[in-house]
């Protein structure tokens, strides 16, 4: 079994303040996680803002370069500094899909343009047949055509659309890998499975692995096959989606799963949430603990 | 103990615009017919580009060209006090402006003026409006703020120096310390991660039950209505689709969109396939004749296609504006949580 993504005992740290008032803030503290090429899977990273998801997100990318392990794809490393050749090479294997789609695009260029340039800078085209074959080939995939994107601008489409222009940009070079940092928080409820139903048929019809960050459980449990719960920058559990939802063992998790609104008794305005849970979760943050394997394939952090 | 505070009747407000001598209209609030009554949280749902913001601004009497109220009313009945927004006064605006009516705005770090501590800020904000001075209105503010559990160094602090919870805290504070009888409350979690979205929701719903205000609270995440509201009426393209008791519009919407709404909530404890909703929504600028969702209804009828349905009560205070409500089924079966009888 070859691996897709490896990475290893990846820290972040990021310095603040000038020289008097230094500060560092630890971002990731030892995370570790694997990515197999033969089953490709929606791996999903959960936490707050300002647990360190985003910043692993960056470093899998390659836009942060970690502080100290290492980030290995397929085998190479790719968590230094590298030349233009071998960036471009990496980047034609793991694309990225952003938050908010709106700002993704540049409002004044037409959305064509996009696909066109990354088509030409990774597939190396420049006939305009072939440009339009894939172009056209990428957003048949989500669910769009050339013909109905073509000399548009990201205003006359609607949020759901340009996410999947997003998409479909991020497919041009046939990634094997996408990374996709909350691609439904800014999208609307009506069109917001939509998107998710195509980062699942992305995986069973395609074959590609998505990182999928969020801080949204109940689509984190609709869609992904494997999570990892994210605690001011350490992992604190890790597991099958299923496995760990169902009944998750670390108190942060627990108080996660305790604050997902349900729609189960619709009127009753329950919103207590048990101060206890929130004491005994965020009592942890300062303590290290290790990871310690269970029987059921999962992974917590346990403490003492 | 139902008394009505807002009267919303027949609304239509449009933005207008001429250019070169085109005119362009854009209906955004069309024929919008509501009540709001006292001591309830109403909920307003709705995707972006329905219409929804511009019905609020309404609510909020903040109505700025090009947008104009075409026809209607929409008339406050403040404790001594009534109000009609649409033929209002500036001056009389001003008079009902945070005393009566308050607003707590999306995206806190653009509400606060960051070269402001927030003690300033809710000078410039309350001062005015309670009308009192020195240590009263130091006693005053204090006692609000420990009501929101902050504590009073705060007021010393930069908006950067707080949490994104905190500084949504200090929004509602500022939305609030007056007493208002009617709030607006525009997505004011949306930014928010889901265990201090929970937090600042249960506030809200503290502080409003504290006060017996009104609140009207707009946002499309439909499990924030589920948990916070007592009514929901949903907008689709300018106009009132359905509104009802939360439970109801829940476990028996009456309308195809809200059943949609509902079903494509994804669940922890549950992978069946959801369906999403195919098209877009529409542009309000040239909207679809008939019922707006046809185009994306699934029990579509030629009828809707040439005529408009009216909102029609089908239960106790439950009204829906669809031809063939009857058909209208729950997508998915409710889920009686174990144990408890619902």
């Amino acid at each position: 079994m070859s691996t897709l993504l490896e990475v290893r005992n990846v820290s972040k740290r990021f310095t603040m303040g000038g020289l008097l008032s230094r500060k560092t803030v630890e971002a990731v503290q030892d995370a570790s996680l694997s990515l197999s090429a033969e089953t490709p899977e929606i791996f999903t990273i959960i936490g707050e803002s300002g647990s360190g998801k985003t910043t692993l997100a960056r470093m899998i990318l390659g836009l942060e370069l970690p502080t100290s392990g290492e980030i290995s794809f397929r085998g190479k490393t790719v968590s230094h500094r590298v030349g233009r050749q071998e960036r471009l090479d990496f980047m034609a294997n793991v694309q990225p899909v952003f938050q908010n789609p709106f700002e993704a695009f540049n409002p004044l260029k037409r959305i064509d343009r996009y696909l066109e340039s990354t088509a030409k800078r990774f597939l190396k085209l420049s006939h305009r047949d072939e440009l339009d074959g894939a172009m056209d080939g990428a957003l048949q995939k989500v669910g769009l055509s050339l013909a109905e994107v073509q000399g548009r601008y990201p205003h006359e489409m609607s949020g759901g659309q340009l996410q999947r222009a997003a998409i479909a940009r991020a497919l041009i070079p046939n990634p094997p890998l996408l990374v996709a940092d909350e691609p439904v928080s800014m999208v609307d409820a009506s069109l917001r499975m939509s998107i998710v139903n195509l980062l699942k048929s992305l995986r069973d019809d395609l074959g590609v692995s998505v990182i999928y960050i969020t801080h949204d459980l109940a689509t984190a449990y609709y869609i992904s096959n494997r999570l990892i719960i994210m605690q001011r920058g350490r992992i604190v559990e890790m597991g099958d989606a299923r496995t760990v939802l169902d009944a998750p063992e670390h108190p942060y998790s627990r108080l996660l799963k305790a604050s997902v609104l349900s729609t189960e008794d619709a009127g009753n305005g329950k919103l207590a949430t048990d101060a206890g849970m929130v004491k005994l979760a965020g009592d942890l943050v300062s303590q290290a603990g290790r990871l310690v394997d269970r029987p059921d394939g999962r992974m917590v952090r346990v403490y003492g | 103990m139902s008394e009505d505070l807002l009267k919303v009747d027949g609304l239509k407000a449009y933005y207008q615009m001429d250019y070169f001598g085109v005119t362009r209209e854009v209906r955004a609030v069309d024929d919008i017919t509501m009540t709001i009554r006292k001591n309830e949280i109403y909920g307003i749902a709705g995707e972006s580009s329905s219409g929804k913001t511009s019905f609020i601004k309404v609510l909020a009497a903040a109505i700025r060209p090009p947008m104009r109220i075409v026809a209607g009313s929409v008339k406050y009945e403040f404790k001594g006090l009534s109000v009609d927004v649409a033929d209002a006064t500036p001056a009389q605006i001003e008079a009902i402006r945070w005393r009566h009516l308050s607003y707590i705005m999306q995206g806190s770090m653009s509400v606060l003026n960051p070269l402001r501590r927030i003690g300033k800020t809710f000078e410039d904000f309350a001062k005015k409006p309670l009308g009192l001075t020195g240590e009263a209105y130091r006693a005053r503010v204090l006692n609000h703020l420990e009501r929101l559990k902050l504590p009073a160094d705060v007021l010393n602090a930069y908006p950067h120096e707080l949490s994104g919870g905190m500084r949504q805290r200090v929004t509602i504070g500022l939305a609030t310390v007056c007493h208002p009888e009617f709030i607006i409350a525009d997505e004011p979690t949306t930014a928010l991660d889901v265990v201090v979205q929970k937090e600042v929701l249960g506030l809200i719903r503290e502080i409003q039950q504290d006060m017996g205000s009104s609140v009207v609270f707009v946002t499309h995440d439909m499990s924030v209505h589920a948990n916070m509201t007592d009514r929901v009426g949903i907008i689709y393209a300018g106009r009132l689709v359905e509104e009802g008791p939360t439970r109801q519009m829940f476990f028996a919407p009456r309308h195809p969109y809200t059943a949609h709404l509902v079903a494509s909530l994804p669940r922890i404890g549950d992978t069946t396939q959801r369906p999403a909703l195919d098209g877009r929504p529409p542009s309000l600028a040239n909207p679809p004749s008939g019922c707006r969702f046809h185009p994306r209804c699934p029990l579509a009828i030629d009828k809707c296609k040439t005529d408009v349905p009216p909102l029609v009560t089908v239960a106790n205070d439950h009204r829906t504006a669809c031809w063939r409500w009857q058909d209208v089924k729950p997508l998915v079966a409710p889920q009686v949580p174990h144990g408890v009888m619902a």
